[in-house]
């Protein structure tokens, strides 16, 4: 069974005259590894974020586990519960502790009791190996920490799947490992995840397909092993030549 | 092998040479800042000297009026005679121990709340308890209580309640005005904006003049509210709009990735205020909110001008006696000294809060 988690069916998105987004089509299956990348600016940040609404496309449509994103709240909240997310500057909340900010939106959004968000989120983190932070703030950890932390946060909601958004481009070099590993112990339990990154290491080692964008377009859709050896596009081998030397 | 080694400055000397050292660090490193170190001294000695022998040596502390007018001192005299009135105006005298308890509790439920970890809705409920207690102890006419209807309040209970009222009413106004102005509703952010701008664009003096002469013109025939009421609801109306530009410099200074990572956890818009930009925001803007809520603690003494007997307004009052005029220095240095005391305690506190709530919460 390979149920449809999200569709994108020509959808397109202005930041006032400048036409980030064209035409984009893209379907993710259940469980179904996916890497986008692409030159800076060619929009593959704009379309993860309009996923989950932090971002509004102008036409087009998409779903999302069958739900349509539309101006309906409900649905946005809808939508938002079903898809995790992990931003790039990692986006902790820096006056709670690790665990407050794990627990914050299962208390809020989920109604669950104190004491049980805390279990789960004592679970997620020692999952990414970080369970002995717990009563720390934010500023007392590394990058890789802080990121590791926030992807457990996004996974205390329970998602159905997980955007992430260049997670490890603001991250000293020595940390990036650390928090790969995580993310490939996510893609191992079977969790679908859409990563826009540069890490080919990675997408090699994940991914199902990766998505190559340039100026709004998808341009290229490929296995990463064709991807990687044998580029169709003209864009996309000049891109490759750069990031791989 | 590091070895471990002690900073050589943390040593501990006898207290003498410590002192030297001290003194040779920071007072007289080299001839030319000892030169000024030297200046300074003399000219804060000159400047101490004529004021002590003012102070004490030639003050008269007891006696007269006459006694007073004959030294060249201060007069003391003048302050212990007018204390009772600068302190509480005209509130009768059989009566005084009743704003004195209320005063007495009120510096109890600040030096209580003052800890952040005290903070919670038992406190909240305590402080509804007390502003209940001080009707009762200030106004009375309950559970045996002599009615003293508020035009006989007056002094440094009257000052404390302006203020202290003004400050809890117009932060969480503030707040308001300032999550309102950065709306994306129209009709909102127009009304916010217009508040604000309107408010700040005129003095206080001419808010409470409205309050105290215009407002009561509107109010139906035989509807009377307390005169104290409105200068309080022009002073919260005023310290609102103040408050409420501090509040969106902190607002405007939480980065957009912080609404985001709320969003995309599914908060709503208010669960994502009040539980992370609100907190980080308010912390940031302490030293302004306090700058705003000392301003406005002296601001209260333009009630005068309506005819409410605050602090400053006895103390001219008390100037005024025919038995005991001319002492007006002695007058305003003592109740500039009480200003002195509230406002440094504000100051002073607003750091410590400052202090704590970063090194709990280290970033």
């Amino acid at each position: 069974m390979s149920e449809m988690i999200i569709q994108m069916q020509d959808m397109n998105k202005w930041y006032d005259d400048f036409h980030v987004l064209k035409n984009i089509n893209l379907e993710v299956k259940k469980g179904e590894k996916i890497v986008i990348c692409g030159p800076s600016g060619s929009g593959k940040s704009t379309l993860v974020r309009c996923i989950n609404r932090l971002e509004e496309h102008q036409n087009g449509k998409i779903f999302v586990n069958g739900t349509e994103l539309t101006n309906n709240l409900k649905n946005i909240d809808l939508i938002r519960a079903e898809v995790g997310m992990v931003f790039q500057h990692f986006n902790l909340f820096p006056h709670l502790t690790i665990l407050e900010n794990l627990t914050l939106a299962p208390v809020w959004v989920r109604h669950e009791t104190k004491d049980q968000a805390e279990e789960v989120a004592m679970g997620y983190l020692e999952k990414v190996k970080i369970g002995d932070q717990a009563l720390k703030y934010p500023g007392q950890l590394s990058g890789g920490q802080k990121q590791r932390v926030a992807i457990a946060r996004a996974l205390c909601m329970k998602p159905g799947v997980m955007l992430f958004d260049e997670p490890t481009s603001a991250l000293d070099p020595e940390m990036v490992k650390e928090v790969l590993d995580v993310m490939v112990g996510l893609a191992e339990d079977g969790m679908t995840m859409l990563c826009v990154t540069h890490e080919m290491g990675f997408a090699r080692q994940v991914a199902d397909r990766v998505i190559f964008m340039d100026e709004g377009q998808i341009v290229e859709e490929a296995d990463p092993e064709t991807f990687f050896n044998n580029p169709q596009s003209e864009r996309s081998k000049e891109f490759l030549g750069q990031i791989l030397h | 092998m590091y070895k471990w080694t002690k900073n050589p400055e943390s040593r501990s000397l006898p207290a003498g040479e410590a002192m030297a050292k001290w003194m040779k660090k920071n007072l007289f490193p080299t001839p030319a800042q000892s030169m000024l170190s030297i200046i300074l001294f003399s000219l804060i000695l000159k400047m101490l000297t004529p004021f002590l022998d003012w102070f004490v040596y030639d003050a008269v502390w007891l006696g007269s009026a006459d006694d007073c007018r004959q030294a060249s001192g201060a007069c003391v005299a003048f302050i212990r005679e007018k204390f009772t009135f600068i302190l509480f105006g005209f509130y009768p005298r059989e009566y005084l121990w009743r704003p004195i308890a209320a005063i007495g509790l009120f510096i109890c439920m600040l030096w209580y709340s003052k800890e952040p970890s005290r903070w919670s809705k038992r406190l909240v409920r305590r402080w509804v308890v007390y502003v209940f207690l001080w009707i009762l102890l200030m106004r009375g006419g309950m559970f045996g209580f002599e009615l003293v209807p508020s035009n006989k309040w007056g002094g440094l209970p009257l000052t404390l309640m302006l203020s202290f009222v003004g400050i809890v009413f117009s932060y969480p106004f503030g707040i308001l005005l300032a999550l309102g102005r950065r709306s994306k509703m129209p009709v909102i952010k127009a009304f916010c904006v217009g508040y604000i701008e309107l408010i700040r664009g005129v003095p206080l003096i001419s808010l409470l003049f409205m309050s105290s002469v215009m407002f009561p013109l509107f109010l139906p025939e035989g509807v009377v509210i307390d005169k104290l009421l409105r200068a309080q609801a022009a002073i919260i109306l005023f310290v609102a709009a103040y408050m409420a530009e501090v509040v969106r410099g902190g607002l405007a200074a939480i980065p957009k990735g912080q609404y985001e990572a709320g969003e995309a956890l599914g908060l709503s818009f208010f669960q994502i205020m009040r539980l992370i930009i609100l907190p980080q925001a308010l912390k940031i803007v302490i030293p302004p909110t306090v700058n705003t809520a000392i301003g406005m603690f002296k601001d209260t003494s333009l009630v005068l001008i309506i005819a409410l007997f605050d602090l400053l307004n006895t103390t001219k009052t008390a100037l005024k006696d025919g038995n005991w005029l001319g002492f007006s220095v002695e007058g305003y240095l003592f109740v500039a000294l009480i200003y002195f005391i509230f406002c440094f305690s504000m100051g002073k506190y607003s750091r410590r809060l400052e202090y704590e709530l970063t090194t709990s919460r280290s970033h």
